[in-house]
């Protein structure tokens, strides 16, 4: 089982990864996420022994790697898919998979289960770009590794492709049954692959958890904004034992509230675009349209409250209102929303 | 990082190498009785004469041309590009051959057409030759220059009320002064450095008077000449490395459709000098070896050059491996990389002289094969290490990794993984390493064993002896393979600067 303590990664005086924490589970699937230059590519490289590392100690059973007794990268049994693939021109995809394996059946397999088999004698040049990433990922679980790791491994290829190798991929790391940190900046990919995810920010972790509870209990609101579409609504939040159902009070609907970071009193509420209901009513508006956005099956609006937050409101496409026009936004969800203190301080 | 990568200290000791020959000149120097006299001021002006002539020659011819085929769109383009550029390939001293025996009273021309023309030869003959054959650095330097400018800049000159030529004029030359200069350069330290022109011309410039005093076993003095020539290429050097290339953002590329005529009479005035540079010496050459057959040559000659010329090549290379990683791997290996580029710029005889007197210091490698190849590698292997550099340079750094990743040591996935990947690189800076030893003259003379003629050497003794005939078969040899160059050179990394529009280019 890998498992990571106090990794710390420099670039001379920049740290780039700091003090990282993680274990991987038997056949987990973690993926780490992270806006441009957070640092989930300079991990995966020192994971991978492909970079020094400064500070910390990554274990695997059989080996321990520390910043003065560095394991090379061939010592280390990893496995990595590259963001460019990375296969060797002058070889044939048959060639490219059995690398280093004398015993050729497991390449056999890997090839036969990703659909690679009337390409074997091919050279990589001829391949599309999806081929080679199922090459490059044929190529890695033949060789059998304790862990693999994949640098954005669908970043460089185009979106209707995207989504179907996604789950592909998924699968074979399953069947393989080996655990894998998966590095994106694509919060969607994130969230439906993943088993755990990490969100990284400037080398930090902020959070590690399920996908499930990254969107519905950030950690931080760096953490929430990045998850998707995110609001923050003024509300009250009574944290003594009379609030039994932990009830948020906000001026457009009361809703259960799950408290981060000891949130009372004045707090902001997490509002998910889907959260809330948009109706055109002239009599009980509460908030004015600011900018509508046509997404084919729905259509996120922007509205300024009354009391001036702004939330984002995504609703049926069949529901249209113009810029400017009067409206009435209300809290509809009966899931608890996450309670943040307020702005300052979170 | 606190690792050295591996192949540094390879690199610090090839680079140490190329240090040697300053290093010796410098202690062959101490014991001159001469630092500098009327002889030598007299030297001195024979040859910045002949450099400032070759200057103004090549950039006289190189300019117009290089205007020409960047901007005039005409038949059969490339054709007539590499023709143009073909002189490059050449050695001079082919060309100074075939004049100074052509020219003149009792030349070829007067035997065979009956027209006394006036003879080529001294500073005046020397200046022609060195500018018919260095004119192409000008020309590529300066249309590579031409090729990148935005012709917006000339469309708008013109629609400003300007002429064509006053916008080429006032707008575009200013702009590539630079590459001008930059190849000027070139054709100045060719002027200097080269041997065989001045000496078959009879002039006395530095490279011609550094071979008499060490034929007149005058070690030291040549030394000290050796030494002199240096501060000057030196120079030159520095020179060179302060011209800043402008760089444009690279714009839409200008094409100029001239008349048929126009364009025709254009090429036809360039035709001179193709035929002077090229044409003549291939004709002279075939006259001789029709008229007095392939007499005093003998096959080993050719198989003397190749074989030195070869293991030159496999040296070469093998060295330049450890210096190309070097340089890619980070900043002091770009530094080593620099001195090891100081081999090409020490004139043939200086490195002659530098080896003549390890040599003489170390027995064990005086009069053998392995002081000229030597010689050589050490002149030439800058050639090696751009091929395998830019070969080397253009591998994804991912694909190591990705070997290391499935379990390869460093070792395996260099032998894996970059040397296939490198070996065109390897290969074709072997050739050109081979064929630039093969045409080379004054190292070879100075340090080839005694009976040790090659191709080069045999067209020197032809010369001394003046039975020019006999240099018909090696003469057509070194064209033959100067043009092979010329190929290797087309087909392999310089391919960009013949490319003949911008499309060509990505």
């Amino acid at each position: 089982m890998l498992s990571v303590s106090n990794l710390s990664v420099s670039y001379g005086p920049t740290r780039v990864v700091d003090k990282l924490n993680l274990e991987l589970g038997q056949d987990e699937i973690l993926m780490l996420v992270g806006p441009t230059g957070c640092g989930k590519t300079t991990i995966l490289q020192a994971l991978a022994g492909l970079i020094p590392i400064s500070d910390g100690e990554i274990r695997l059973s059989k080996w321990a790697s520390t910043p003065a007794k560095h394991v090379p990268p061939e010592k280390r049994n990893v496995g990595m898919v590259f963001q460019d693939f990375a296969l060797f021109p002058h070889l044939t995809v048959q060639e490219n998979v059995c690398f280093r394996l004398k015993d050729t059946a497991l390449a056999d397999h890997w090839l036969a289960l990703l659909g690679l088999d009337s390409f074997r004698d091919a050279k990589p040049a001829r391949l599309s770009g999806g081929q080679k990433q199922r090459v490059a990922l044929a190529r890695t679980l033949a060789h059998e590794p304790a862990f693999v790791l994949l640098d954005e491994p669908l970043s460089n290829l185009d979106a209707a492709l995207k989504d179907s190798l996604r789950w592909e991929i998924r699968d074979a790391l399953k069947k393989a049954g080996v655990p894998a940190i998966w590095v994106t900046h694509d919060q969607e990919e994130a969230l439906s692959v993943g088993d755990r995810i990490g969100i990284l920010n400037k080398g930090k972790l902020e959070q590690l958890d399920t996908p499930e509870l990254c969107y519905s209990e950030p950690a931080s609101r760096f953490v929430a904004r990045f998850m998707g579409e995110a609001s923050f609504l003024s509300a009250q939040f009574d944290t003594s034992a009379a609030n039994t159902h932990n009830t948020v009070v906000t001026h457009i609907g009361n809703v259960p509230g799950t408290p981060l970071q000891q949130a009372s009193g004045d707090v902001d509420l997490l509002v998910r675009p889907d959260d809330l209901s948009l109706t055109a009513t002239q009599s009980e508006s509460n908030c004015a349209v600011e900018w509508v956005r046509y997404e084919g099956e729905s259509r996120l609006y922007a509205v300024a409250l009354d009391n001036g937050d702004e939330l984002k409101v995504r609703v049926s496409h069949e529901n249209a209102l113009k810029p400017g026009t009067r409206a009435r936004v209300q809290l509809i969800t009966t899931h608890p929303l996450a309670v943040f203190p307020k702005q300052g301080n979170g | 990082m606190t690792h050295w990568p591996k192949s540094y200290p390879l690199a610090f000791v090839i680079a140490l190498l190329a240090l040697l020959p300053v290093g010796v000149l410098f202690a062959l120097a101490q014991d001159s009785a001469q630092l500098f006299d009327t002889h030598n001021l007299r030297v001195l002006g024979n040859t910045v004469s002949l450099m400032a002539l070759t200057i103004v020659g090549a950039v006289i011819i190189g300019v117009p041309l290089a205007f020409f085929t960047a901007y005039v769109q005409l038949p059969f383009k490339r054709f007539w590009l590499i023709v143009l550029a073909a002189p490059l390939a050449l050695p001079s001293y082919i060309g100074a051959f075939a004049m100074y025996f052509s020219f003149g009273r009792g030349g070829e021309i007067e035997n065979v057409l009956g027209i006394t023309t006036p003879p080529i030869s001294g500073l005046w003959g020397s200046a022609l030759v060195m500018s018919l054959y260095t004119y192409p650095f000008v020309m590529m330097t300066t249309r590579a220059s031409l090729l990148s400018l935005d012709a917006s800049l000339v469309n708008a000159a013109r629609t400003l009320g300007l002429s064509l030529a006053a916008s080429l004029w006032r707008v575009v030359l200013p702009r590539v002064v630079n590459s001008v200069a930059a190849g000027a350069l070139l054709a100045a330290l060719y002027a200097l450095s080269d041997f065989g022109t001045p000496a078959i011309m009879g002039l006395d410039t530095f490279t011609r008077v550094i071979f008499v005093e060490y034929n007149a076993f005058g070690l030291s003095q040549a030394a000290m000449l050796s030494l002199q020539l240096m501060v000057i290429v030196a120079l030159i050097l520095f020179v060179e490395s302060r011209i800043g290339g402008a760089s444009e953002r690279p714009g839409k590329h200008l094409s100029l459709f001239p008349a048929a005529w126009q364009r025709n009479l254009m090429l036809l005035s360039a035709m001179p000098i193709v035929f002077m540079a090229i044409i003549l010496p291939l004709g002279i050459f075939t006259l001789w070896l029709v008229r007095e057959g392939t007499g005093g040559f003998e096959l080993s000659y050719a198989w003397n050059s190749a074989h030195a010329s070869f293991l030159a090549a496999i040296v070469a290379v093998l060295l330049a491996i450890p210096v190309a990683h070097a340089a890619i791997a980070g900043k002091a290996g770009r530094f080593m990389e620099r001195i090891t580029y100081f081999g090409f710029g020490v004139p043939g005889i200086v490195m002659g002289t530098a080896l003549v007197y390890v040599g003489l210091q170390l027995p064990v490698l005086y009069q053998t094969l392995g002081l000229l190849v030597m010689a050589y590698v050490l002149r030439f292997l800058p050639l090696a290490v751009g091929s395998v550099r830019a070969t080397a340079e253009n591998i994804d750094s991912g694909l190591v990794k990705a070997a290391r990743v499935l379990g390869a040591s460093p070792r395996e996935a260099f032998v894996r993984i970059t040397l296939p990947l490198t070996l065109r690189g390897m290969i074709a800076g072997a050739a050109l390493v081979f064929l630039e030893a093969m045409r080379e003259l004054p190292a070879t003379l100075m340090l080839g064993p005694t009976g040790f003629e090659t191709l080069a050497t045999y067209m020197w003794r032809v010369y001394e002896a003046g039975y020019f005939g006999r240099a018909a078969v090696p003469g057509l040899l070194l064209v033959l393979l100067s043009g092979l160059g010329l190929v290797l050179m087309l087909s392999g990394e310089r391919k960009a600067q013949f490319t003949v529009t911008e499309d060509d280019r990505s």
